[in-house]
């Protein structure tokens, strides 16, 4: 590079770094003033790295990994992204289980930054938007450059997108501890963040629509549509949900620009299209390209995946309503959302026995290939969540069902099993291509690994059905006196059993990522673990011959 | 008649319609004759080249 343009570069960053330190100063409150001072940290690190290009031998130079050649796929930001997804897994996994002996043990609330109210944020956005965020950001750019055949477009753009969703993932998670929020549900960021968010997630549409427009592939892979449409829709969801005014261009506080029921509607069209967009059509998308790659047959029907793309699309947008019924809603509101639940049920069964028959044919596989044996344990789970859903979404199921913890055993059945399996089997498929190993370190790891996590979803599922139910009952129990027979801390007393099940749950399925970590870690230090094989040649001598004895040894039938 | 009523009307009426026969056009579209082929390419387009990592 140009020593003026690294010159101005830096004088750009450095520039900016005061603009920030500016802001902190000045900020209407001291959540602000703490954004702004780490991304004044960012700019003064942006400001050493472009100084540094005047330095030819420092590592800096080679910090963001540039492709260099157009022969080779641009893996970087893949690799990348694969790191990040097993950290912030680790950390969202931790804040779980923290959350979850805090509901056992209220005495691990820790005023004011780790009470149950700052971290159950911080859970749910690090597993849905900093893992699973970054293992569909990591596999649609791995997936994109394969299926079109040409690397990925706009190679500056993708690293922003990486590194800009990175900074996205930093402010929202301090920001729940500080105590910042709009107090809207998977949406909690501030105007500010948003707004960043939007920048980058118009730059990630940017790369994956230029890829796909210098394909060398005529035909665009079904997989890329599930991205494409994952995208595109959480683009407008995020757009629309968050319309707000803030208070002070220099502070956290705004007011969204919906009120009443029509802001809970638009919560709700966000909240569950959040689910159907972000967490199923694009896990699908993974579904489609690594469950073929690893079964090694093409999917079962690829009609049927062009089915199941238009019905989840034209279904799933409807659905949000189902979040609000018996509330101020009007009532056809809430039996469309209803209705549409319902039929939702089929696209997504015809997308789990897609993935399924994928194997079929290839079913001994599922013994002898623990990948595999995750896929089709996710595609179960894909299954039975997708089931429950829509019976949860009935109204006379969710009078008792709702606001209870079967709510939170069915998005877990949905979260650990499907997304998290499916994302761990892709991490599996894809760490040895990425860094250019035989395989992984251990196989039977990944084994291990299947069984703690499975076991781990059992115990969750199992407990939160069984306190979740029970809570619903006691809710509604009326006594022949006209009176309530429990009061609300009744209730609470009688969960206790089943909330230290599933945090046992959460320890299981933490092992296993844990023993994943690892795995992962050995791997990339190029070691292969020495190990019995998944499946040996059964071979008995004695049975590998002819016959030679003359009478006909079997017997005829009656 | 209301703003809302006006556009409720058209929702339940004529772009109900619409949706539903793009919805339908849309679903029968890799049914159409001589699309067999195409998908059975497409389905094993993803198996062409090593992919593990150069092109």
């Amino acid at each position: 590079m140009q020593a003026e343009t690294a010159l101005g570069r830096a004088g750009l960053w450095f520039l900016l770094f005061f603009v920030f330190l500016a802001v902190a100063v000045a900020a209407a409150d001291s959540g602000f003033a703490a954004h702004a001072t780490i991304v004044a940290i960012v700019c003064f690190g942006l400001m050493c790295m472009s100084a540094a290009r005047f330095d030819p031998t420092t590592s800096l130079n080679s910090f963001f990994k540039m492709p260099d050649a157009p022969s080779v796929y641009d893996d970087d930001p893949v690799r990348w992204g694969v790191l990040a997804t097993m950290f912030w897994g680790l950390a969202g996994l931790s804040a779980g289980l923290f959350i979850a002996l805090q509901l056992a043990w209220p005495q691990l609330n820790i005023e004011p930054y780790l009470n149950f109210g700052r971290v159950r944020p911080l859970h749910t956005s690090a597993v849905i938007f900093a893992f699973g965020g970054n293992a569909l950001l990591a596999t649609s750019f791995y997936v994109v450059q394969r299926t079109c055949r040409t690397q990925l477009a706009f190679p500056g753009l993708a690293r922003f997108v990486f590194w800009g969703y990175q900074l996205f993932i930093v402010l929202a998670a301090t920001g729940y501890l500080l105590g910042i929020t709009q107090s809207k549900e998977y949406a909690e960021p501030e105007w500010y963040v948003d707004l960043w968010l939007t920048i980058v997630w118009v730059a990630y549409l940017i790369v994956f629509v230029g890829t796909l427009a210098k394909r060398k592939e005529p035909h665009i892979y079904v997989a890329n549509w599930f991205y494409l449409a994952f995208i595109v829709t959480v683009a407008m969801l995020h757009v629309v949900n968050n319309l707000a005014l803030p208070v002070s261009m220099v502070g956290s506080q705004s007011y969204g620009v919906f009120a009443g029921v029509q802001d809970a509607l638009v919560q709700w069209w966000y909240g569950h299209n959040a689910v159907g967009f972000f967490l199923t059509a694009g896990f699908l998308a993974m579904m489609y390209y690594f469950v073929p790659k690893q079964a090694e047959r093409p999917v079962y029907s690829y009609r049927l995946s062009i089915i199941h793309f238009w019905s989840l699309i034209f279904l799933y947008i409807w659905a949000g309503p189902h979040h609000l019924h018996y509330t101020a809603l009007p009532d056809w509101a809430q039996t469309l959302g209803m209705v549409f639940s319902v039929m939702l049920w089929m696209p997504s069964w015809g997308g789990m026995i897609n993935g399924l028959m994928t194997l079929n044919g290839a079913w001994d596989k599922i013994r002898t290939d623990p990948i595999i044996r995750m896929m089709v344990m996710a595609l179960a789970f894909y299954g039975m969540s997708t089931f429950e859903g829509p019976m949860l979404s009935i109204k006379a199921v969710n009078g008792l069902s709702h606001y209870t913890d079967w709510t939170i055993g069915h998005v877990h059945s949905g979260a650990l099993g499907w997304n998290g399996m499916i994302t761990f089997a892709c991490v599996y498929f894809l760490v040895p291509r990425l860094w250019k190993r035989e395989r992984m370190y251990s196989l039977r790891m990944i084994n291990w690994h299947f069984w703690l996590a499975t076991l781990g979803i059992v115990f969750y599922a199992a407990s939160m059905w069984v306190s979740g139910i029970q809570q619903g009952l006691m809710w509604r129990e009326y006594g022949s006196d006209g009176y309530l027979v429990w009061s609300f801390a009744d209730t609470v007393a009688a969960m206790f059993p089943m909330y230290v099940l599933r945090a046992f749950g959460g320890v299981l399925y933490l092992s296993g990522t844990l023993v994943m970590t690892y795995n992962i870690w050995m791997t990339l230090a190029g070691k292969l673990r020495e190990e019995k094989a998944m499946i040996e040649t059964p071979y008995d001598p004695e049975k590998d011959r002819p016959i030679t004895d003359p009478a006909p040894s079997a017997v005829p039938a009656e | 008649m209301s703003f809302y009523e006006t556009l409720r009307h058209f929702a339940d009426s004529y772009a109900l319609i619409v949706m539903f026969a793009l919805f339908t056009l849309l679903c029968l579209y890799p049914f159409r004759p001589g699309a067999g082929e195409r998908n059975h390419h497409a389905a094993t387009s993803i198996f062409k080249g090593n992919d593990d990592g150069d092109q």
